[in-house]
């Protein structure tokens, strides 16, 4: 089997270094400028992914997790 | 009395024209009279319907309610498809005469062009992406073009008030009786076979008691339609959110005669009444004009009208022996061109197959692959046309979240562009999985699979310059590479073959790449031009069979 799959397991560089520039990024933002950036920044990730059958498993991953929270 | 319409008459003539009712034999009939076929609706599709079997030999009665072509421009993007199918019928050359061709596309995102999009990007088409022509021309050139068949009978004012399907088994011709109101009071008639073209409102199918379903959008717009002396290109244009018209949308084409149809998107809670006043759309079009041409503009208003629309179609697009084919089968928003080019696609999909049937050369059973292949395609046009309308008119805060990040990025991002959606423009569908279709047994590259609508390229025909498309007859044909197989005269199909020692020459190599055959094809092509099955090593068993298939044969 080839089929893609989505990577749940550890797999950032730097977690720590990532979260903080992630944060970062919204510095001085208010709420409405920081939904825009984080729609921008999924659209620009999805672009980078690009498999649709990996997205889409993106997708349920992220709303199983709404949906039970 | 009123001169005849011609191929050269103008669009005031053609909008004052009103065809005049006449009383026929069927009305003082003691007993009804019976037709092979009758179709519902004067419209594109009810006229290209019957063009197309009227030049099969079949006769046709029209029914139409009214007494007058398209009131107000409407649908005016016929694409490139439908054009070719109008090549058939006789009227493509009249069309593209009078109509303005464009390819190029060209969308704003404020006051800054975001990017362009070109539909025809190769040469070697005689038809181009699209033209843009008021619906009642289009619909003058096919009333012209069908009182040049003696065996179309239109019959204006004629109002269908009951349709009844009698039953096979206790009726000597079975078929359809059908009450008919006129202003000479109501008869009846008996036809084998109806076809409703009657529109988005169609009273056919309020009178069968069948309905639409799909997605009805809570957003409005305005069509202005105004003459002026206006220097824009032949493109369109789309815009999200310009500075002229903030948070909305608006849309522009160039149509014959100085016209420009702009569409401005107004929002559900716009007053439809009062935005379609001349005082309250001058506003709207000097703002526009004045953002891109830096001054306004006089003009003329031609034809105003604010709609809504919907996405949806029937369920069954047979009933019996009552067809419906256009919009009164299937509804889609107008982004996209895709309600008169799917309707014309629809009759160019039914006409070769009633004609079968009505010869008895095939069993009424093939009616059920014209619903089953036009209800996909509807399923594709609808999906299309509710994307691009999600995008155009997000229904949330968070669906207007994401269609303005894909704005905002792309300006400088080629792959949000691609996300971008003013509209998936109309092109013909592929009948993939159609039941009509016999499977490739060999390897092919490129578009021409089982259920594609045949591709045009330039040929040399008797040394001149010619199409592809035009060499085709209404009627089942091998399209051949190469030199023609010994044998396949069995079939007893024509034969448009192209390569040395035919008529037909391939001087460009575009065909012989279109249609993957370096080494030779022979392609089996359906009277509307789709592909039923191809073959690199032709035999004339396996023809056979795909012919048969294709003409319904239950295997």
């Amino acid at each position: 089997m080839n089929e893609a799959l989505l990577q749940c397991d550890p797999n950032l560089e730097a977690p720590d270094d990532f979260y903080q520039a992630l944060i970062d990024a919204h510095r001085d933002l208010d709420a409405s400028q920081s939904q825009q950036l984080n729609a921008r920044l999924i659209l620009i990730l999805a672009n980078h992914v690009g498999c649709q059958a990996v997205l889409v498993q993106a997708l349920d991953a992220a709303r199983a997790n709404t949906m039970t929270s | 009395m009123q001169p005849a319409l011609s191929f050269q008459s103008n669009g005031q003539a053609i909008q004052a024209h009103e065809y005049a009712y006449q009383a026929c034999a069927d009305q003082a009939a003691p007993d009804a009279a019976h037709h092979p076929v009758v179709i519902i609706g004067a419209g594109p599709v009810g006229l290209s319907l019957a063009i197309d079997l009227a030049q099969r030999g079949q006769r046709v009665v029209l029914l139409d309610n009214d007494h007058r072509l398209s009131t107000g421009s409407r649908a005016i993007c016929f694409a490139k498809r439908t054009l070719e199918i109008w090549d058939r019928l006789g009227v493509g050359d009249a069309m593209c005469a009078k109509g303005v061709e464009w390819s190029v596309g060209r969308v704003f995102f404020g006051e800054q062009p975001l990017y362009t999009f070109n539909l025809l990007p190769e040469p070697g088409h005689e038809r181009p992406a699209f033209i843009n022509l008021q619906q009642y021309y289009a619909e003058a050139y096919l009333a012209v073009r069908a009182a040049q068949l003696p065996n179309i009978e239109i019959r204006w004012k004629n109002t269908v008030s009951s349709l009844t399907q009698t039953a096979q088994a206790t009726q000597a011709t079975p078929g359809v009786r059908l009450g008919i109101d006129t202003p000479d009071g109501p008869y009846s008639i008996q036809a084998s076979w109806v076809v409703a073209c009657d529109g988005s409102r169609s009273p056919t199918r309020a009178l069968l008691g069948e309905s639409s379903h799909g997605q009805v959008f809570r957003d409005r717009f305005l069509i202005a339609d105004v003459r002026m002396q206006a220097d824009f290109p032949a493109e369109r244009w789309f815009w999200f959110d310009p500075p002229f018209h903030p948070r909305q949308s608006v849309l522009l084409h160039r149509q014959p005669d100085g016209v420009w149809r702009i569409d401005f998107q107004l929002g559900w809670d716009a007053n439809p009444d009062e935005e379609k006043k001349l005082e309250n759309i001058k506003p709207r079009v000097d703002a526009m004009m004045q953002q891109a041409l830096g001054h306004t503009v006089p003009f003329e208003l031609e034809w105003a009208s604010v709609y809504t629309f919907a996405c949806l179609r029937m369920d069954q697009f047979r009933h019996g022996r009552i067809l419906f084919a256009g919009d009164s089968a299937h509804g889609v928003s107008p982004f996209g061109a895709r309600g008169a080019n799917s309707g014309v696609q629809d009759a160019d999909n039914l006409g070769w197959k009633l004609d079968l049937v009505l010869r008895g050369e095939a069993p009424a059973t093939l009616l059920d692959s014209y619903a089953s292949e036009r209800e996909m395609a509807a399923d594709e046009n609808i999906l299309n046309s509710t994307r691009a309308t999600d995008f155009i008119t997000p229904k949330s805060e968070v669906s207007r979240l994401f269609r303005d990040a894909t704005l905002s990025l792309a300006r400088d991002h080629g792959f949000a562009r691609k996300l971008v959606n003013s509209g998936r423009l109309s092109v013909p569908s592929t009948l993939r999985g159609s039941p009509l279709n016999t499977a490739d047994v060999e390897a092919w590259e490129g578009a021409m699979v089982p259920g594609a609508p045949a591709a045009d390229a330039p040929l040399l025909v008797h040394g001149q310059a010619g199409w592809l498309l035009r060499q085709l007859p209404d009627a089942f044909v091998l399209l051949v590479f190469g030199n023609v197989p010994r044998g396949l005269e069995a079939l007893g199909l024509p034969v448009v073959a192209i390569g040395p020692g035919s008529p037909c020459v391939d001087a460009q190599g575009l065909a012989t790449r279109r249609y993957d055959a370096h080494a030779g094809a022979v392609y089996l092509l359906r009277p509307d031009q789709h592909v039923v099955a191809r073959w690199r090593q032709p035999s004339v068993e396996p023809i056979r069979a795909a012919l048969r298939k294709a003409q319904g044969a239950i295997a």
